[in-house]
């Protein structure tokens, strides 16, 4: 069940990369009713209805990241981006394939997942830094740093349900961040915030990835990709389309974006002229 | 980096992973601790005064029907019924704890047993608090009676309390995992646990079942709610006649060993249960 490991040095073969993804394979039930509870259960059992639609929401994808480097992530919605980082902060387990992860990783997926509304921002700090698995001792000497960042010096003890989502995301972020995390991995979150604050994240964020700090960072801002990081991989549906220097996958992604807007641009002018022509008719 | 260092790394998932986060079990009981308390006007005082209540009334209803043969039935009475409400709202309250925290559990790994522990944690607890109930209503009865009615063997109920705990936690695992794939769990269980409060003898003696022998023996020997109650009545209510204590011992020593067997069977099925199915849980919450 449990056992003492050596920590292994790093000049090991195993720790060269700090993410190794080996052929993960995400497999979800797409089945339309969603059977979850008894009697449907056994209903369905009776009438040989229960069935398993598959749904490969991540397929064969290997992903090999070296300490320090920068990954971006692209794709459009739904091409399995978010599921992929899911997989890497071990939240979802693969059905087939092996990951491993070889450092402390913050994650910043959906900032606020773990803030209670119902307590202060005082609670609220010692409650989802535990969750993020930092002891009560180390929370306790970073406090001052976290108020300090997410400015809510003067709403500490007011519970958090009146915040605003700004002050939200402030105050998550400051938690999530606190830690020096050798891996970082960030979806989508700095949308929220005044410019002030976002420049003061970007600002934390570079200051981490300086220090060796290995960024994963699912984005739909290109720019914001190509500034910060070094590498990329361009997913769809669930597959690597391309992996490789930041430079060379975003180009090639947005000239493929550009190129599915123009066929459909092309389709819906052809439509058009069709719906004249009926008209004419 | 040459130097190597012994460090304590529980398997990812293992039940003993959980205690890596005993800063975030704490954190959470003291949630719920202070989630219960905060608003109410009475504050923690509820805890004791819930009890009471109930007591009073079941009190006034009862003891004309059973309470007969039964000396100072209301701590007769209490001792059930704190015990009960001891296992039923933790093991309530965990079924409902891995569903409630989905969102969580979507967004960052956590170990998925602390949630039902918590709940039992914080449930304990609340029963530590209604423990205060007891000492009024005991030291009511001992001024009215004009004898003492405590005894340094009252001290014994940590025995009790932990098997109590073990068992919550073992099927508090079970049920939670089960309410994650089969939402009707709960209503289920809600039928089960009114049938198991009239058969766990709280507001009647066990031996007024002596006419349907098969019966008696269900409530006394299988039940485990009943062979801690019994223990604990044995503790509190009986404590006092400490020579009948020490006469009785090795009765309560077989409660006491099939008790705990009870509770680290349900804590070993619990376990196994919920560490099985622990990863798919994200796919149906």
């Amino acid at each position: 069940m449990f056992g003492f490991v050596r920590d292994i040095p790093a000049k090991n073969k195993k720790s060269k990369y700090i993410v190794d993804l080996d052929n993960v394979t995400v497999r979800f039930n797409k089945a339309s009713e969603n059977v979850d509870n008894l009697k449907e259960y056994f209903v369905k059992m009776i009438h040989h209805e229960l069935m398993f639609q598959e749904f490969l929401a991540l397929q064969d994808i290997t992903l090999k990241i070296k300490p320090g480097e920068a990954w971006g992530f692209v794709g459009t919605n739904g091409a399995g981006k978010s599921t992929l980082l899911k997989v890497i902060s071990k939240i979802l387990k693969p059905y087939k394939g092996t990951v491993s992860v070889n450092g402390t990783i913050a994650s910043l997926i959906e900032l606020g997942a773990g803030i209670d509304p119902q307590l202060t921002a005082r609670e609220n700090i010692f409650l989802n830094g535990t969750i993020l698995g930092y002891s009560k001792k180390f929370i306790e000497s970073k406090f001052d740093d976290i108020v300090s960042f997410s400015e809510l010096d003067e709403f500490l003890d007011s519970p958090v349900k009146n915040f605003s989502s700004g002050m939200k995301t402030r105050l998550s972020f400051s938690i999530a961040t606190v830690m020096e995390p050798e891996i970082l991995i960030v979806d989508e979150i700095l949308a929220v915030g005044d410019a002030l604050f976002r420049k003061k994240c970007m600002d934390r964020m570079n200051h981490m990835l300086s220090g060796g700090t290995t960024l994963l960072l699912v984005s739909h801002n290109i720019s914001d990709i190509q500034r910060l990081c070094t590498k990329a991989m361009w997913i769809n549906r669930g597959k690597t389309v391309m992996t490789g220097e930041v430079s060379e996958v975003c180009t090639a992604y947005q000239e493929n974006i550009a190129a599915l807007k123009e066929k459909e641009r092309i389709e819906r002018e052809k439509k058009k002229q069709l719906d004249a022509g009926k008209k004419a008719q | 980096m040459t130097k190597t260092k012994l460090r304590f790394m529980p398997k990812e998932g293992s039940f003993i992973e959980a205690f890596k986060y005993h800063d975030l079990l704490s954190q959470l009981v003291s949630r719920d601790l202070k989630l219960k308390y905060r608003r109410s006007f009475l504050g923690y005082l509820w805890s004791i005064l819930n009890p009471l209540l109930v007591m009073t009334v079941m009190t006034i209803v009862f003891s004309t029907m059973f309470g007969r043969n039964l000396p100072n039935f209301p701590i007769y009475l209490l001792c059930g019924r704190i015990i009960f409400e001891f296992i039923n709202t933790s093991t309530g309250k965990a079924l409902g704890s891995i569903t409630d925290n989905a969102v969580l559990l979507k967004k960052t790994y956590v170990s998925k047993f602390m949630f039902p522990l918590a709940k039992v944690t914080s449930s304990m607890i609340d029963f530590v608090f209604s423990m205060g109930a007891l000492i009024i209503v005991m030291a009511f009865l001992s001024i009215i009676r004009g004898e003492c009615l405590f005894s340094f063997y009252n001290l014994l109920f940590p025995l009790v309390v932990i098997q109590v705990y073990l068992f919550s936690l073992g099927l508090g695992f079970l049920l939670a995992e089960l309410h994650v794939f089969f939402r009707d769990i709960r209503y289920i269980y809600n039928a089960i646990t009114v049938a198991w409060l009239y058969l766990s003898a709280i507001f009647y003696d066990a031996n007024m079942l002596k006419a349907v022998p098969w019966v008696q023996f269900v409530v006394e020997k299988i039940n485990p709610a009943y062979i801690y109650i019994k223990q604990f009545r044995d503790i509190i209510w009986m404590g006092r006649n400490g020579l009948e204590f020490v006469y009785n011992t090795r009765i309560f020593a077989q409660y006491f060993l099939v008790g705990t067997a009870y509770a680290l069977a349900m804590l070993a099925i619990g376990i196994f249960f919920f560490r099985r199915k622990q990863d798919k849980f994200i796919l149906y919450i």
